[in-house]
């Protein structure tokens, strides 16, 4: 017989050792065309700032003594940069860092007799950038993710498809929704970053692009009370990890397990 | 079988109809038309080649906006620079300023309708 079961097998194992060599050898093939282009970096003029682990701190006695009730710097500079809108209606609200008071932040953490400066002035929040962040566990599209490289969740625009799990999976009402074309409602755009278009999801983003440009976030750069810190907490050396060493700091609900990385000092 | 004159009849101007926009054009001598985009006169050279670019610009942005959004790739190398940021807003309309007679004419030809304007902004243009 000219095709028996021996030769049968041997042939099947060639085939199958075939395909297997094949499919990486495609793979990488695809990747020396697609990398010459897309992956080199010059050794130009831009560094961007890079880090481990973001993370953020509060200073709320600086904040609060120094800057007081009316002092909107970083949310003015937060909102220009991003083109946030502002709308009449609260409900429409688009919030990346705003101000709430010290009961709402800390309800779980909060004893009468705190400093009132602190408890009846102004707490500024933003999204926590949380280590195991809830939002990100629901996002049924990866709309939203963690960077690995650094810890900030990042938001992907061209992926959100606005179905909001992410609002109500955030315990700190970090994410806004827009229920309204926010472009006539933002006061002087920045043609340098992109607006967003009604049905998507929004948030702080810890100033990504400006990280990637080499500028720090747009909120620590604009208070001149030096009440938002901003630094990377893998590196010992650190101005924000020498602070968080030296004092004790509260973070909001942290009986949650996110581990957020906005730290308050009180 | 009787009916065949009256089927042909009605089956060429059935065609004739469904042809007119390819004959009417053919008729006026609109038949070789390609829309006439306004090219930037400050810069003689894209970041791709141009041929390259006119088929292609579309999955080059879906590139782009994969590495600046997802990879943290926000610059690439290229003819142009060695360092150059990978953005529709910030690089390609700086040279490209004027959406409407670069952008718009090729897209409305060509009755695309890319949704990228919803959110980046096109640069300010001289009227």
């Amino acid at each position: 017989m000219g095709f028996d079961r021996r030769k049968f097998l041997k042939l099947s194992g060639l085939t199958f050792l075939g395909f297997a060599a094949g499919s990486p050898a495609r793979v990488f093939g695809q990747q020396d065309t697609t990398m010459v282009d897309s992956t080199a970096t010059g050794d130009g003029t831009i560094t961007p700032i890079s880090g481990s682990r973001w993370a953020m701190l509060v200073d709320l006695r600086a904040c609060n003594e120094k800057g007081g009730e009316d002092c909107d710097d970083c949310i003015a500079a937060c909102h220009r940069v991003h083109n946030v809108p502002e709308f009449d209606d609260s409900h429409d609200e688009i919030k990346w860092i705003w101000k709430t008071s010290f009961h709402s932040a800390f309800h779980s953490q909060e004893h009468e007799f705190l400093d009132e400066a602190i408890t009846h002035g102004n707490t500024m929040v933003l999204c926590n950038h949380c280590d195991r962040p809830p939002c990100v566990r629901v996002c049924p599209t990866q709309a939203t993710w963690k960077r690995e490289s650094d810890g900030i969740v990042m938001m992907d625009m061209h992926r959100c498809i606005g179905c909001r799990y992410c609002v109500v999976a955030c315990p700190y009402g970090a994410r806004s929704f827009n229920f309204r074309d926010p472009r006539p409602h933002i006061e002087e755009i920045n043609p340098k970053f992109p607006t967003r278009m009604r049905g998507v999801v929004e948030k702080c983003n810890f100033c990504a692009e400006r990280l990637a440009t080499g500028k720090m976030p747009a909120c620590v750069k604009a208070c001149k009370h030096g009440a938002l810190k901003f630094g990377d907490l893998e590196d010992p050396q650190s101005e924000v990890r020498k602070i968080l060493g030296d004092g004790f700091s509260i973070r909001r609900r942290p009986e949650l397990g996110t581990q957020p990385q906005v730290y308050y000092l009180v | 079988m009787n009916d065949m004159p009256k089927i042909i009849i009605g089956l060429v101007i059935f065609l004739m109809l469904i042809g007119f926009p390819l004959w009417y054009n053919v008729a006026n001598d609109k038949a070789g038309y390609v829309p006439d985009m306004e090219l930037p006169d400050t810069a003689d050279q894209c970041v791709r080649d141009t041929e390259w670019m006119r088929t292609n610009h579309m999955d080059l942005l879906n590139d782009w906006r994969d590495l600046v959004v997802r990879d943290q790739q926000r610059f690439e190398a290229n003819q142009v620079s060695q360092q150059m940021e990978m953005s529709l807003s910030n690089t390609c309309m700086d040279c490209h300023d004027n959406k409407s007679t670069f952008c718009d004419r090729c897209h409305n030809y060509m009755g695309v309708q890319p949704y990228c304007w919803d959110c980046h902004l096109e640069p300010e243009e001289a009227i």
